[in-house]
């Protein structure tokens, strides 16, 4: 038997011992999803119980280093772990922006007391970090971005605002991109962190079209920051911001963008009805569904494709830029087809049988999905600049 | 298995690619129209390709090939594509040879040793009507004497009027049969179009062919399942070399907005034509993941093969199809005229994307093939 196979056998025993049977139940609400941080209550024992496990043997964070929280993994352990945490449908025991965003960022451009210091937390589910990126004048133009923090000697004083601030009113602690050089376009920008309790933080909603609110806006007035609170260089954090963003795409690339990427004629089948050949009673919306269907096997052979090329060095540094286009394109479309083929009853709102209008407001969230993350139109211009090389791109 | 070229997969590209570029470039296909060549292809090229040992790629070792499989096969048509070449290597080397590999037994042993040496020629019949539809096949075999008497009409046959050996798929009384039918046999007529793209496709009658019992390829009544190896490497095939024409089209394009100038400016600077090309580019990446990926399930016997073949020819035939309107279209006028290139890759792509079934025929064998 090989290490792996060892491997394997201990990672089941120890699932099959640790993973409570609540959680290998599908995700259906929110709150079936733990986010951690000091703000977080649990649903039931069984969350507590499975995140207090996977902590315990630093399964939160697999492949990150023990002193940080991890279990250490390598690639191929990691990529076993979470095969066999697929095979009994366990949920995932903690999500986080801190695992999945400034996790990396503090891996690659931290101090060894910063990696000790912050990632420990996150890994154990105590703190819940936010990303503050974006700003109301600043959107895809992102490195315009005016939030301003004034050197103050040992600590910076900062003003502005951000916006579409993920969970900002549910975080305990937000790394934030802040102009401390208005001379600088690209080098005069800080990545700073904080706590989202300093004074001089304040955090609105935003009611989105879809209902809910997971966005915020977030203000800053004359916010005390610690000069020893931030990664990387003074006036070097877009390097370290685009860094994060490239790793977002990345990881969007590797199974996200698409959605859900199984036949969606095959799952409306069942409830549609067919006529005497077997076919979907509707030939039209039949046919739309199978060119659609056609499209999404496609791009899970391109995913494929992707991820062997990107571990191994030989896919081109911007085809991450290509996936998210089109694996968000594509699934804004799954979820017209999905309102569609749901007739009247996907427009439901509310209702009980519709689990609150889920169909409705899945649908409505997609539409994000080209906006979030670099836009549909900034993912083009990538293309046609760094891989085909058009000119003045 | 990771879906990117090998070592040796790699090799084979490098040698092939300047090969074919150097020996059959464009500037080939218009020879051969502008000479109103009578066979389709260049007999002096095919003999060439043997030097390669390309006719025998997918010829088992046993009976004198080089065993190898359709991902390699695969990298042989994307050039082919890319250069517009014309070439019996599809219906030759890949369909006809997946078809007898399939079966085996005298055919196998007849065929296939003289395609890997380059002698043999073989042809396709299969469709019958404008469209592709192996599932109403109409030809008929009846018993007679010793061997079989086929009726029927076959059309869109490649290289029909000079293949050494037809393969004519046909109704017999459980099911379907395949025959092979040598070029002298009785009966056989092959009438010769020139179709859009220069080639030579034949419409064929059986007019009362009479054949050995011994030209059955596989067995009576079971060649549904030698068909469809042979649709399956066919339909793979033409997915790849739709992926050539598609990249060489988009690279013709590519290059053309980097050089044609309006409004003082070079035309790739717009954004209107960046983005459409940056949208191509996409498309074309996951057309060639998806031949890759049929192509590598095809060569594993996966069960998962036959959706992904019909996913990859539906998808190569969207993306190169979008190349080549894009193509024309960036290119203006002078897309419009014979003397440009970028129109006979719109011609080609034409002619590949309706073989072996066009882009709806396969979006409905996906609908199909997941239950509904």
């Amino acid at each position: 038997m090989s290490n792996l196979d060892a491997f394997r056998t201990e990672v089941r025993e120890w699932l099959e011992a640790n993973c409570p049977a609540e959680m290998r139940e599908p995700v259906r609400d929110e709150d079936d999803i733990c986010w951690g941080g000091r703000k977080f209550k649990f649903k039931n024992a069984a969350q507590k119980a499975w995140l207090d496990a996977c902590v315990a043997k630093g399964y939160t964070v697999p492949d990150w280093p023990k002193p940080y929280g991890g279990a250490g993994l390598t690639p191929e352990q990691t990529k076993i772990l979470k095969q066999e945490m697929k095979r009994i449908k366990a949920r995932s025991p903690l999500d986080s922006f801190g695992i999945w965003m400034l996790g990396p960022a503090l891996l690659q451009f931290g101090t060894e007391e910063q990696k000790v210091h912050y990632l420990n937390p996150i890994a154990r589910g105590e703190i819940r970090w936010c990303q503050g990126y974006s700003e109301p004048g600043s959107g895809s133009d992102l490195v315009s971005l005016q939030t301003f923090g004034e050197d103050k000697g040992d600590h910076w004083v900062v003003n502005g605002s951000k916006i579409w601030t993920s969970y900002a009113d549910k975080a305990d602690w937000i790394f934030c991109l802040v102009r401390t050089d208005k001379t600088n376009k690209y080098q005069g920008i800080t990545f700073m962190l904080f706590d989202m309790e300093s004074p001089g933080v304040t955090t609105k909603p935003i009611l989105l079209i879809s209902g809910n609110s997971p966005f915020c806006e977030t203000f800053f007035d004359d916010l005390k920051v610690p000069k020893d609170q931030f990664v990387g260089e003074i006036n070097r954090g877009w390097d370290v911001a685009k860094y994060l963003l490239g790793h977002e795409r990345e990881m969007i690339s590797g199974g996200g963008a698409g959605g859900d990427m199984v036949s969606i004629g095959g799952a409306f089948a069942k409830s549609f009805g067919k006529n005497a050949a077997g076919e979907l009673d509707d030939p039209i919306l039949r046919a739309e569904m199978a060119a659609f269907d056609v499209d999404v096997f496609a791009y899970r052979a391109m995913g494929e494709r992707f991820m062997d090329m990107w571990k191994t060095g030989r896919a081109h540094p911007a085809s991450s830029n290509m996936m998210k286009y089109v694996g968000t394109e594509l699934n804004k479309r799954r979820h017209e087809l999905v309102m569609s083929g749901g007739g009247s009853e996907a427009l439901e709102w509310d209702s009980e049988e519709t689990k609150g209008g889920a169909r409705a407001r899945g649908w409505l969230r997609t539409k994000a999905n080209s906006i979030e993350g670099g836009t549909s139109e900034v993912m083009l211009n990538v293309i046609a600049k760094r891989i085909l090389d058009l000119p003045g791109a | 298995m990771p879906l990117y070229h090998n070592d040796d997969q790699a090799m084979l590209k490098d040698s092939v690619a300047p090969f074919v570029a150097e020996q059959a470039p464009v500037s080939h296909l218009r020879k051969l129209r502008d000479t109103a060549d009578a066979t389709g292809f260049s007999r002096d090229l095919w003999a060439q390709f043997t030097e390669m040992g390309l006719p025998g790629m997918l010829v088992p070792e046993a009976h004198g090939g080089l065993g190898m499989g359709h991902m390699e096969a695969g990298i042989v048509l994307e050039e082919i594509g890319r250069n517009l070449t014309p070439s019996p290597f599809l219906a030759t080397s890949v369909g006809a040879v997946a078809a007898l590999a399939k079966a085996g037994g005298t055919q196998a042993g007849r065929w296939l040793p003289a395609i890997a040496s380059g002698e043999a020629i073989i042809a396709l019949a299969i469709d019958e009507g404008a469209k592709h539809r192996p599932d109403r096949i109409a030809t008929t075999a009846t018993r007679a004497g010793n061997g079989f008497r086929l009726d029927g009409k076959k059309s869109f046959v490649l290289h029909g009027h000079v293949a050494d050996m037809s393969i004519v798929a046909a109704k017999t009384d459980g099911g379907i049969t395949l025959f092979a039918v040598p070029k002298d046999a009785k009966g056989v007529t092959a009438d010769p179009r020139r179709l859009v793209d220069s080639s030579l496709a034949s419409h064929v009658t059986l007019d009362g062919v009479e054949v050995d019992a011994d030209a059955v390829i596989g067995e009576v009544d079971a060649g549904g399942e030698i068909l469809d190896a042979l649709l399956a490497a066919t339909r793979t095939g033409a997915a790849a070399e739709m992926v050539g024409v598609g990249q060489g089209a988009m690279d013709m394009t590519v290059n053309y907005l980097k050089e044609r100038k309006q409004f003082g400016k070079l035309i790739g600077e717009f954004q209107g034509l960046q983005h459409r090309a940056a949208h191509l580019y996409g498309e074309m990446e996951v057309a060639r993941a998806t031949v890759m990926k049929a192509q590598q399930l095809l060569d594993e016997g996966s069960e998962g093969a036959k959706l992904m073949v019909s996913v990859a020819k539906a998808k190569a035939g969207r993306a190169a199809n979008l190349a080549v309107r894009e193509g024309v279209q960036m290119h203006g006028g002078i897309g419009m005229t014979d003397e440009y290139d970028i129109g006979l890759y719109m011609k080609r792509d034409r002619a590949l994307a309706e073989y072996m079934g066009d882009v709806h025929y396969h979006i409905d064998q996906v609908a199909r093939m997941n239950g509904y």
